[in-house]
């Protein structure tokens, strides 16, 4: 393993920021590590960069423990939330730095300074200072700063946090194929789990200084290990108190009294004229309806429940006050500890009937 | 209508209007005293003449800025290190701070007697005494840079590499550029307001030395010219020294 944390734990007064975390990340790995905020995730990379110093706990970077480690001489490249540019000097000068304290020659720092506004599409704007940038040309600049010094982590707080919706999309669409192309192992915290989900080859899910799960997205997103992973993932809806029994297809299971469901597990048909009746359908009524560009989100009431679904709009139209037929083709189950996958048990036997 | 409102802000923002009120009511005032009551401005003006005429007022403001520049420059080349180190270096403040926050309050009047009596009659007196009112302002918002520095920037520079030392030299001093350029000005304005009192005694020209010795002479006027002419120069320098900094150190943030 490439890096290695082992027991981490982290206070700042009585605040616990890491509770015993441990994981480990293959080389050349991009990771996010994703979590509400305050759940330590950025503590843990400042921890990894050398920036924060664990209370007890090793870190282990190429196999070489690195507690003791300073940051300067960590090998790592840092992207700052905020990019941190240095405002007085231009985009050459800052993306010199690193190799400046290195003591390396002009013409080597020249030609990678080059090297590397070409890597990021910032060709001819060395001269520019930072206040002239956008925030994604900014961001990019930060980038290539981070490399500039050949680390072997590259590490990034929030990276997009500051960049507006439109460029943002775009620009994570670009860090994963840089970072790809690259091969640097990769370290991102995020908040947004859309970002996560796109970018990451794997997530690290944390939760009140504790790593919840690590798995790659498709894992993560089909099989939550813990209640909290199963409510934080997707959009669920919460029962409580096995409210989920009355949901056609679904018995109570033991001990497990809270179900998450995720909008993409419930099917929704028209009232009318249905074809194909399941045992599993149940009728409802739409209460509310949320466009989300090419779906609408809706909000069935059911008896005393209110479930959510996710209804392409080119199936057939849903307005509010509608009937509908819904079913539900998976939950997930937990307590206050663990999370269990329940499939819809009237459509095991025909398993193309449900999806994802 | 837009076009007459545009030269109508000119106006307004130029502070003409300002000087033209200050004009009337100054001269409205001294209708109701004599001249050496309360000159007017012509009676001023005319004074002022009488020293341009005699070549006084020009060599009193060229010594009296001599020994503000002097004392400014002395006041900087002290006060900024100090400064950088105070806010820097935990150890430093602890032992400097108290010092500096004693005397800080202390004004640089109260001083006079003892700098005649400890640096003597001459230059190096009044020359103290500027310095003693430009190092207070200069440290103390120095000091507020360096407290006030983004510390991702610092942050970032260690991530790169750079050692303590270095990243003193590359990030926290020039991000303290703009709080050190403002105790600069304070600095400056300091020096000015100090020179009446550093002139005040035991001088032989100066503008301070014009402004107290007139009062023998019931020349009332020269001390409303000596009073405009060091507003004058303060209001000036200062034009000067925002401008220079504006030029030279607008990309460490000095606007």
């Amino acid at each position: 393993m490439y890096i290695k944390l082992e027991n981490i734990n982290k206070n700042f007064g009585n605040f616990k920021a890491s509770d015993n975390v441990s994981f480990e990340i293959e080389k050349g790995k991009l990771i996010a590590l994703l979590g509400p905020s305050g759940s330590g995730k950025t503590t843990i990379l400042r921890m990894i960069a050398g920036l924060e110093h664990q209370d007890d706990g090793n870190i282990y970077i190429d196999g070489k423990l690195v507690n003791d480690i300073s940051v300067q001489d960590r090998g790592i490249g840092f992207v700052f939330q905020s990019y941190a540019l240095f405002p007085y000097l231009t985009v050459f000068d800052n993306i010199a730095y690193g190799m400046r304290v290195r003591k390396k020659s002009k013409e080597e720092i020249a030609s990678k300074v080059e090297e590397l506004l070409e890597l990021v599409g910032l060709e001819g704007l060395s001269k520019r200072y930072p206040d002239q940038l956008s925030g994604g040309q900014r961001q990019r600049v930060a980038f290539a700063r981070a490399l500039a010094t050949e680390p072997q982590v590259l590490l990034l707080d929030e990276p997009f946090a500051a960049i507006d919706a439109k460029v943002r999309k775009e620009l994570r669409r670009w860090l994963k194929d840089m970072i790809e192309k690259l091969g640097i192992t990769s370290i991102f915290v995020t908040h947004d789990q859309e970002e996560a989900v796109e970018v990451a080859d794997e997530l690290i899910i944390t939760n009140q200084g504790r790593v919840e799960q690590m798995g790659t997205p498709v894992d993560i997103y089909r099989n939550p290990k813990t209640a909290f992973v199963a409510q934080f993932i997707g959009e669920s809806v919460i029962l409580e108190d096995y409210e989920y029994e009355k949901i056609k297809g679904f018995s109570k299971k033991e001990n497990t009294p809270k179900a998450a469901i995720r909008p993409e597990f419930v099917q929704v048909f028209p009232a009318g004229n249905r074809q194909e009746k399941s045992s599993a359908d149940m009728k409802g009524k739409v209460i509310h309806t949320e466009f989300r560009g090419t779906s609408v989100e809706l909000t069935i009431a059911y008896e005393n429940l209110e479930i959510k679904a996710s209804h392409q709009i080119e199936d057939f139209a849903v307005k509010k006050g509608d009937e509908v037929y819904f079913k539900v083709t998976r939950l997930y189950a937990f307590d206050d500890n663990n999370a269990y996958t329940l499939i819809n048990e009237t459509l095991k036997d025909n398993p193309e009937m449900y999806y994802i | 209508m837009e076009n007459q409102n545009s030269i109508i802000t000119k106006i307004l923002k130029s502070g003409v209007i300002t000087w033209i009120l200050l004009l009337l009511i100054w001269s409205f005032g001294a209708l109701f005293y004599t001249p050496d009551f309360l000159p007017n401005p012509i009676v001023t003006i005319e004074g002022a003449k009488d020293l341009v005429t005699s070549g006084t007022l020009f060599a009193d403001i060229i010594v009296s800025l001599g020994r503000v520049l002097k004392g400014w420059s002395l006041g900087l080349l002290f006060a900024i290190p100090v400064g950088l180190c105070v806010g820097n270096f935990k150890v430093i403040s602890y032992v400097f701070e108290p010092f500096l926050n004693f005397f800080r309050f202390v004004p640089a009047i109260g001083f006079i007697t003892l700098f005649l009596l400890w640096f003597g009659v001459g230059e190096t007196s009044k020359v103290a005494l500027i310095f003693y009112a430009v190092i207070f302002p200069v440290m103390v918002n120095t000091i507020a840079g360096v407290r006030s520095v983004d510390y991702s920037l610092v942050e970032a520079a260690e991530s790169m590499g750079a050692s303590k030392r270095r990243t003193f030299f590359t990030v926290i001093v020039p991000s303290a550029v703009p709080n050190i350029f403002t105790g600069a000005r304070l600095g400056l304005s300091g020096a000015i307001i100090c020179i009446v009192a550093a002139e005040m005694l035991a001088a032989s020209e100066g503008l301070g030395y014009l402004i107290y010795t007139s009062r023998l002479y019931y020349r009332t006027d020269w001390i409303f010219a000596g009073i405009f002419t060091l507003g004058l120069i303060g209001f000036l320098a200062d034009k000067l020294l925002r401008f220079l900094g504006a030029k030279f150190l607008y990309r460490f943030g000095v606007r």
